[in-house]
């Protein structure tokens, strides 16, 4: 009964959030950007507006939180009352508080490594296609070889090796993701490099540098930007994962993943406590999926 | 029939030698320390005399290349070492709980592809009504759901009422019966994970093919929707829907690692989180080593059935 419940009040706010930030949308925007959202979905906004929030919780997370990200300001487990709202975890630390300074350190990890990966992935990948030849040919069978091995286990792999440590976590995990960005960089670039602009601006005397950066990346930049926000979601999932089994972000950090585990024994009492962090990862990453899916939408003029 | 085997072999060839590769990143991995596996394990405060002796158990003295013939030597005939942390042989460690892992993934299996492929053709069938806009919305959510959190809300929804246990106990007694019953709730999960990705390819598999011409042929002719996609567009879409199918099933591997802690299931997966923390490193090799062969194996059938599936690619010339 409480399941349904809480899925006509989910479904409640998921429309009163879409409609609300769709309006909002429109009578914010500058004439010139009007269009976009003139017709844009009720996912999409709400998205948008569920991405926003998450910003402002993790750049305000010291204002906002009601005590210290490690204060013990009570007992363990406390239930929901004032004046924690959320109750006190295992160690009788504030559950809100931890909610929000996840907000700040799984978010910005996760976004760190994104970046990090696309960096990496993108410049390696247009470079194979604008070089060509054997640098091109040895670096994509390499790539091949590392993608034959499934994400999630090599990073245990290099995990096991290198030890697990926020850094090493980081590393490891846009590695791993920027072969998939490589692929994609690649292919796409692959495209561009053949057009007579290139030949071009390969003719005035431009270096490869200045080719990849004015002439390649200003080309390729929707798709990657469609993938960047994918991406974003499976680097937030797979450090969230590797969180969970205890192999990410340790306490006493505040992270989601982990929090999850350290307070899993309470959902054997039908407490849902432990699964704010988790339902915190999945309103995220559900939030730029749909983004995500209406701008692909939009980039394909696709019309069913 | 001469084509379809010589085609099976030359994959056959092209699989073994994707292992190889990878045999050679899994080992080669530990290469990449700036220091010695030895001190890395041991820290920095080791003795020089600790340190040669775990050197000596690992068999770090031995050039690499060495040591790599040796391992694969090994593996090949199913001795993959031992494991530092229990001292005991990995192969046995590895045996039993293999079995489980294949068990586990085989249900999900059984449950996610038939599932995912009905609701997919129906989707396809009554697209842009509110069952697709539902569904894919759904899909979409489930897609970015994280399994942990799937797991723990089936264990608050089905766990607490009692109807399924929470947690796996698999003795050597267990009936066939009750191994279903225990690993409803991991196989569930593993299903709704992968189920929301399979269904939107389906979909968009066949709805793709809708735009053909001898669709609309076929429509023309009278035909009901339902014998229009069922005899006309499966039939054409199967190709993508098995690449997608093998793919999830690939994805299945990795989702069966946080599955099994959730669930305490005695799988691959558990032992090997246990020996990532343990930094048990020739325990994950071995077990990276039998996931990344089974994603091998499982990219390989697709590959053959789907080119099975496509006479186009059977009589290519």
């Amino acid at each position: 009964m409480t399941i349904f419940l809480s899925l006509i009040v989910g479904l409640a706010l998921f429309f009163a959030i879409g409609i609300s930030a769709r309006a909002a949308f429109r009578t914010l925007a500058p004439d010139h950007q009007k269009p976009t959202f003139r017709d844009m979905p009720l996912t999409a906004s709400f998205g948008i507006a569920i991405i926003l929030v998450y910003v402002l919780v993790s750049l305000l997370g010291p204002v906002i939180a009601p005590f210290g990200e490690g204060e013990v300001v009570g007992a363990q487990y406390l239930p929901w009352a004032a004046p924690h709202y959320l109750g006190t975890d295992k160690l009788g630390r504030d559950m809100l508080t931890r909610l929000v300074y996840g907000a700040r350190n799984t978010v910005g990890i996760a976004f760190a490594t994104t970046i990090l990966a696309f960096v990496v992935g993108s410049v390696l990948g247009i470079w194979a296609a604008l070089v060509g030849g054997w640098v091109d040919n040895w670096m994509s069978r390499f790539v091949d070889a590392l993608m034959a091995i499934p994400a999630l286990i090599f990073s245990l792999l290099l995990l096991t090796i290198f030890g697990t440590s926020v850094l090493t976590l980081i590393l490891v995990i846009a590695a791993v993701d920027a072969t998939r960005v490589y692929r994609l960089a690649r292919s796409v670039a692959q495209d561009i490099v053949v057009m007579d602009y290139i030949e071009a601006a390969r003719l005035r005397g431009e270096n490869n540098w200045r080719l990849i950066r004015r002439e390649i990346l200003p080309n390729a930049m929707a798709p990657l930007v469609a993938e960047f926000g994918l991406r974003f979601c499976f680097v937030f999932l797979a450090i969230s994962a590797l969180s969970f089994l205890g192999l990410g972000i340790k306490p006493p950090t505040a992270d989601w993943g982990s929090m999850v585990r350290e307070n899993a024994t309470l959902i054997a009492f039908g407490d849902v406590t432990p699964l704010l962090p988790a339902g915190a990862i999945a309103l995220l990453t559900v939030a730029v999926n749909f983004v995500v899916d209406w701008q692909l939408h939009r980039a394909s003029g696709l019309k069913e | 029939m001469a084509d379809i085997w010589r085609m099976i072999g030359r994959r056959l060839l092209l699989g073994i030698l994707t292992l190889f590769v990878i045999s050679l990143v899994i080992f080669g991995a530990t290469e990449l320390l700036p220091g010695d596996l030895a001190r890395e394990l041991l820290g920095q405060s080791a003795t020089e005399e600790t340190l040669a002796a775990l050197r000596e158990q690992l068999g770090l003295n031995d050039p690499a290349p060495l040591r790599y013939l040796k391992w694969l030597m090994g593996v090949l005939q199913g001795d993959f070492g031992v494991s530092m942390a229990t001292q005991k042989p990995i192969a046995e460690l590895v045996g039993a709980r293999l079995g489980n892992t294949m068990f586990l993934a085989l249900y999900a299996a059984a449950l996610a592809i038939p599932l995912s492929l009905v609701l997919g053709i129906l989707a396809a069938l009554w697209r842009n009504s509110i069952f697709d806009r539902a569904s894919n919305a759904l899909a979409l959510t489930s897609i970015s759901f994280p399994e942990f959190f799937v797991a723990y809300i089936l264990v608050l929804w089905l766990a607490q009422t009692g109807i399924f246990p929470s947690m796996v106990r698999i003795t050597g007694s267990t009936t066939f019966g009750d191994r279903l019953y225990m690993s409803f709730l991991p196989a569930l999960t593993l299903t709704l994970v992968v189920t929301a990705h399979m269904m939107r390819m389906t979909r968009a598999a066949i709805i793709n093919l809708l735009a053909s011409p001898y669709i609309e042929m076929a429509r023309l002719k009278g035909m009901s929707p339902l014998r229009v996609v069922l005899r006309h567009a499966v039939p054409n879409a199967l190709a993508p829907i098995i690449n997608v199918v093998a793919l999830n099933l690939a994805y299945l591997i990795t989702g069966v690692v946080i599955v099994e802690v959730v669930f305490v299931y005695p799988g691959l997966g558990q032992l090997m989180v246990d020996a990532v923390t343990n930094r048990d490193i020739a325990v994950v090799q071995a077990i990276a080593l039998i996931f990344a062969t089974a994603y091998v194996l499982l990219n390989l059938i697709a590959d053959v059935m789907s080119t099975i599936t496509n006479p186009r690619l059977m009589h290519r010339r």
